[in-house]
């Protein structure tokens, strides 16, 4: 029975050179799927690793009640000294609380060669806010100054955006700010501008902070901190993890995306396996004369079936990995931006990751069954004497 | 036996591979229906605002409110007929959905954007009632809300002067748009700014952006200069543009969508013409003894060639047809699905590329098959040779 599937199989795929044309069609049809496929879901794997990279889970982030994005939130002065001040929070070496209250207000910047702005997240920080992101690393020039109008610029923006470069000066309201240095982390951070908060402040016109970081003392204090605000009447606000923070701005985004993957790829999928059973009709048309001498000196039906299918399967299976193939080769690491919760861009990479290329792989087989079913059972079905009388 | 019947019978002797032929080009057409109503959305998608408006932001940010004081200084400025603003609420409905509420001066509104429809009474309504709020047709049929009503509306910026972000307005009207366009962009609201500026905890004599009617569309670069000129320098420096580029700017913000949408359309149509071009190459392969008997019996190669490009066309005319025709009301579906976030709308337009789309495929899958058959020499293709 083995050994009849497989040399009908070898029989088929010797053959398919006569037919190479006809036999192409699968493969490109299904390279056409799982390309589309692997790229759109690698978008959102991508944009999902970025936000998440940059949620902490020991850092608890502290936004006006109801905000749900730091653009939305506003806290004052004297409450960012009080949530600085709940317990719970860690100490620095200089034995005060290790947080950041932070301002964000937004910039446009252009894309080379575009005549409409797109906005940048400009982020003012207090000292610790280097503390609290450990994976953040200057890589060009220095840090800004205190009390200085410098910015440090994050390298997904130096690459997607003008105007950034070392030693270039941005214009915003009003005011002058020098470009001194390039700062990698790997993650959302990248996609900002960051200055001294008090400069940010003055200038931008900011009475208070967008948000306050803290540093948590040990695992169980988010609660801690979430207690202790919550029961304090000056202050109305809401506390979450960094982590929880950013894979929440994520939901939406992986939501679209798969949404229009799935439509996509399912009618992309429905053609491919119309052009996949066309060709393997047309395949056991041109070979039902070989097929039926084979069934006329003692081989079964089943192993035609088997050997049909077979056949289609690893078209198919080729056709998925030149689609995957494809889709790491155009679109792996390519940057591309777009808006995140704070209405600011964010700047990620796609991700061709190896489980999107076997979830790829694995309808590639599945519409290569499918072709091959129907075709295979007609091909076993033909009647012997029919078939070999048949031109 | 007429010509056209000819093709016919030659397109229904192998019933299963046109019909399955058939089937991947109405696939194929159906996602480009969807695509290009999605491409039409990011790229051209603001067209129909026209140019007679023009829209003063702040200069480093739409994001960043400018101050009311700017309102005399803009009104002065020769060629502006009306000027309104409007400050973004940062609507939430419910849990987390969010909605495009705004808060501006009904009686400038009603100035300002004349395509905007309802009936005077409602007009006189949001004027006269400090918590009234208007809704487009779309936000109003998605949620069912009636003239009326009151409509509990959470805000994620502005709390109300007790700490509280719950804010309840008062539905007094539901707009229309003068046109099928304009209907489609019937999804936000509006409050009153008078109500709003005073209720809530600190934003005070913010405008957000303000909105130009200018009384010549031709003047509007130069009262854009004007007015940017104005201010620069100041603390509030402005950026002024049309209405049209200040959307195509929104839409552009969410990145490179139009990109991919045309990465996967030419995935789509490669694919395809492979599927179709295969399919008429072979079977005209099979058919060339018949072509050359056709030839014999006094059929000009033109004719032979005119058959088999008939072939490719009628496949791919009907296709297209089938496909765009079930993805006209499949984005009706979507549209309706989405509750208007998503307008796809499957219009002229894209039927017109739809229709350019058919063609270009005709020929590209008909004509290497077709020139074939005319060059065939009768000799060899009955010899087989």
């Amino acid at each position: 029975m083995l050994k009849q599937v497989l040399s009908i199989t070898l029989l088929g795929l010797r053959s398919i050179p006569e037919r190479l044309g006809p036999s192409l069609v699968i493969v490109v049809g299904l390279a056409g799927v799982v390309a589309v496929f692997t790229a759109l879901l690698a978008m959102a794997a991508g944009f999902q690793s970025t936000l998440e990279a940059a949620g902490r889970p020991d850092v608890a982030l502290v936004l006006r009640g109801g905000s749900q994005a730091e653009l939305n939130s506003g806290i004052s002065r004297e409450q960012g000294t009080i949530i600085k001040q709940a317990p719970g929070v860690a100490q620095g070496v200089d034995g005060l609380p290790l947080a950041s209250a932070e301002v964000i207000v937004i910039a446009e910047l252009m894309k080379a060669g575009e005549t409409t702005g797109s906005n940048i997240t400009v982020r003012g920080v207090e000292a610790a806010a280097f503390t609290l992101r450990p994976k953040l690393r200057i890589v060009e020039g220095r840090a800004f100054t205190q009390g200085l109008r410098e910015l440090i610029v994050g390298q997904g923006v130096a690459r997607q955006f003008e105007g950034v470069r070392l030693g270039e000066t941005l214009r915003m309201r009003g005011s002058d700010w020098t470009v001194v240095g390039m700062f990698a982390s790997g993650d959302a951070y990248e996609s900002e501008l960051w200055a001294d908060v008090d400069v940010a402040q003055s200038t931008f016109n900011r009475q208070g902070y967008s948000a306050v970081r803290l540093q948590l003392a040990g695992s169980g204090d988010l609660q801690t901190v979430k207690d202790a605000l919550s029961a304090d009447p000056r202050v109305n606000v809401d506390v979450e993890t960094e982590q929880e923070y950013f894979s929440g701005q994520t939901e939406q985004f992986r939501k679209t995306i798969g949404a229009l993957a799935g439509v996509v790829t399912f009618i992309m999928a429905l053609g491919a396996m119309f052009a996949a059973l066309n060709t393997m009709y047309a395949a056991v048309g041109a070979r039902a004369r070989e097929i039926a001498t084979l069934r006329a000196i003692g081989f079964r039906g089943l192993p035609v079936v088997v050997s049909v299918m077979l056949e289609s399967l690893i078209l198919a299976l080729a056709g998925g990995l030149l689609g995957a193939l494809a889709a790491y080769v155009l679109f792996n690491n390519m940057a591309v931006s777009t808006l995140g919760a704070n209405f600011t861009q964010v700047v990620f990479r796609f991700a061709v990751t190896p489980a999107l290329v076997v979830d790829g792989l694995v309808i590639a087989v599945v519409i290569g069954m499918v072709g091959g079913l129907l075709p295979a059972l007609r091909a076993a079905r033909q009647p012997v004497t029919t078939a070999l009388r048949a031109a | 036996m007429t010509r056209t019947g000819f093709v016919i019978a030659n397109l229904w002797r192998k019933k299963t591979r046109t019909v399955l032929t058939l089937l991947s080009i109405v696939t194929a057409f159906l996602l480009f229906g969807l695509l290009q109503a999605v491409n039409v959305l990011f790229s051209a998608g603001a067209d129909f605002v026209g140019a007679t408006r023009l829209v003063t932001q702040a200069r480093v940010s739409f994001t960043q409110s400018l101050p009311m004081r700017l309102l005399p200084q803009i009104e002065s400025v020769p060629g502006v007929e009306r000027v309104m603003w409007s400050q973004w609420f940062g609507g939430v409905w419910q849990e987390n959905t969010q909605l495009i509420i705004q808060a501006v001066d009904p009686a400038r509104l009603r100035d300002v954007y004349p395509e905007i429809v309802m009936p005077n009474a409602q007009w006189k309504a949001f004027e006269s009632t400090r918590t009234g709020m208007v809704v487009g047709r779309n936000l109003a049929n998605q949620y069912g809300w009636k003239i009326g009503q009151k409509v509990p509306i959470a805000s994620n910026i502005f709390p109300q002067k007790d700490g509280s972000k719950a804010w309840t307005f008062d539905l007094v009207g539901i707009f229309d748009g003068k046109d099928e366009e304009w209907q489609r962009n019937t999804s936000g609201g509006w409050i009153n700014f008078a109500y709003f500026d005073e209720a809530n905890q600190f934003a005070r004599g913010l405008a957000g952006v303000y909105i130009i009617r200018l009384s010549d569309p031709d003047a509007a670069s130069g009262v854009a200069a004007t007015i940017d000129d104005m201010f620069e320098n100041s603390p509030d420096e402005t950026k002024t543009q049309t209405e049209r580029d200040f959307n195509i700017g929104f839409f552009k913000q969410i990145g490179d969508i139009g990109l991919i949408v045309r990465w996967i359309l030419f995935a789509v149509f490669f694919t395809l013409l492979l599927v179709v071009g295969n399919t008429i190459a072979q079977s005209v392969r099979e058919r060339i003894p018949e072509l050359a008997i056709l030839k014999t019996l006094g059929f000009k190669d033109g004719a032979v060639l005119g058959f088999v490009l008939a072939e490719a066309a009628a496949l791919c005319v009907i296709g297209g047809l089938v496909g765009l025709a079930i993805a006209t009301p499949l984005g009706v579906v979507i549209t309706k699905a989405s509750g208007g976030y998503l307008p796809l709308a499957v219009d002229a337009k894209v039927w017109l590329t739809g229709a350019i789309a058919v063609v270009v495929l005709s020929l590209a899958v008909g004509l290497l098959p077709a020139l074939r058959a005319k060059r065939l020499t009768i000799v060899d293709a009955l010899a087989g040779r």
